[in-house]
């Protein structure tokens, strides 16, 4: 993709009307765009730019995934070979049950992970299951590894402009 | 914002809700009546999926309905980052972490690291000011993980419950 989109004022005055979600009205765009002084169809043109230019990720429902039954949440974390952690991490964002893969820094001492995999269960033996799949995959490239639960959610509010 | 626990079990969502987050975790609907459009599909009416749908945000079984902000595509950051917190101050330093507005998430997990949260600010330089502060009120040094390479996204959990 190429670099950061340009927003205009009125785009941006329209992702905060609405990143704390949209009004459950039937018509939410035309109450969106009264707020902003701009019709509905204008507001759905928007949001359909915004998407397309990646902005907005996708419009819809976000899940707390403690609630929907997702109670085991780790992130699983790993230190590649620096020569091989973009090959490797690729092949490990495509396993079907990873949500996130982001290569990261190390902070040695304390921190010598450089690849991030989020893994989700409905219990710690089902993520451990998982993230055995993955040190397979990552096999004697992988020279060490941990996976950190999350036990409480402290804050979720999203992102907020 | 409260904080938010994991439920405890024993829980159930109606099929029917199972089906609305499943099936509205992205693509709803840009035109006039998006609900009724989106409910059509779900075959329920409008007035029930708006019911469902405020419930379930009554609930925080969804922490949100409405558009997901990918920020690095309007020029902003997001940073993983992360606090060693003594345990006999840690409410005490994830109130002062979570009153920043750029905080859109924090986790507790287990491990020395215990306290995980994601900043995520419209401009590069509100990483540093947020980091900045959090290490001025707390006192605790924050270490940062910027993404370096992303391999894979994909936040979208089926209900298991």
């Amino acid at each position: 993709m190429s670099g950061p989109l340009q927003l205009d004022a009125t785009d941006r005055a329209l992702i905060v009307a609405t990143q704390g979600g949209l009004p459950l009205v039937p018509r939410p765009y035309q109450v969106v765009g009264e707020q902003l002084g701009i019709s509905g169809e204008e507001v759905m043109a928007r949001l359909r730019a915004l998407l397309d230019a990646g902005v907005i990720r996708r419009i819809g429902a976000v899940p707390n995934h403690y609630a929907i039954g997702w109670t085991a949440n780790g992130m699983t974390v790993w230190d590649v070979a620096d020569g091989r952690v973009d090959e490797l991490g690729a092949r490990v964002g495509a396993l079907d049950f990873v949500t996130h893969c982001y290569r990261r820094p190390r902070a040695l001492p304390d921190w010598p992970y450089n690849l991030f995999a989020m893994v989700h269960g409905d219990s710690r033996d089902e993520v451990h299951e998982k993230a055995a799949l993955i040190a397979k995959l990552l096999g004697a490239d992988c020279r060490r590894s941990d996976v950190l639960f999350s036990t409480r959610i402290l804050k979720k509010s999203g992102l907020r402009i | 914002m409260p904080e938010l626990d994991a439920p405890k079990g024993g829980f159930r969502l109606a099929a029917v809700d199972r089906e609305i987050i499943d099936k509205l975790q992205g693509d709803f609907p840009l035109c006039e009546y998006p609900y009724a459009a989106a409910a059509e599909s779900l075959g329920i009416t409008e007035d029930e999926l708006l019911a469902r749908l405020k419930c379930l945000l009554d609930d925080k079984v969804l922490t949100r309905f409405g558009p997901m902000v990918q920020i690095e595509r309007m020029g902003g950051s997001f940073v993983l980052a992360a606090l060693k917190v003594p345990e006999a101050c840690y409410a005490e330093v994830a109130a002062l972490v979570n009153a920043l507005p750029q905080v859109a998430h924090n986790y507790r997990r287990e491990h020395a690291l215990n306290m995980w949260f994601v900043l995520a600010t419209e401009t590069g330089p509100g990483i540093a000011e947020a980091i900045a502060r959090i290490e001025r009120d707390t006192g605790l040094t924050v270490y940062a993980f910027p993404k370096e390479k992303e391999y894979f996204v994909e936040m979208k959990l089926a209900a298991r419950v």
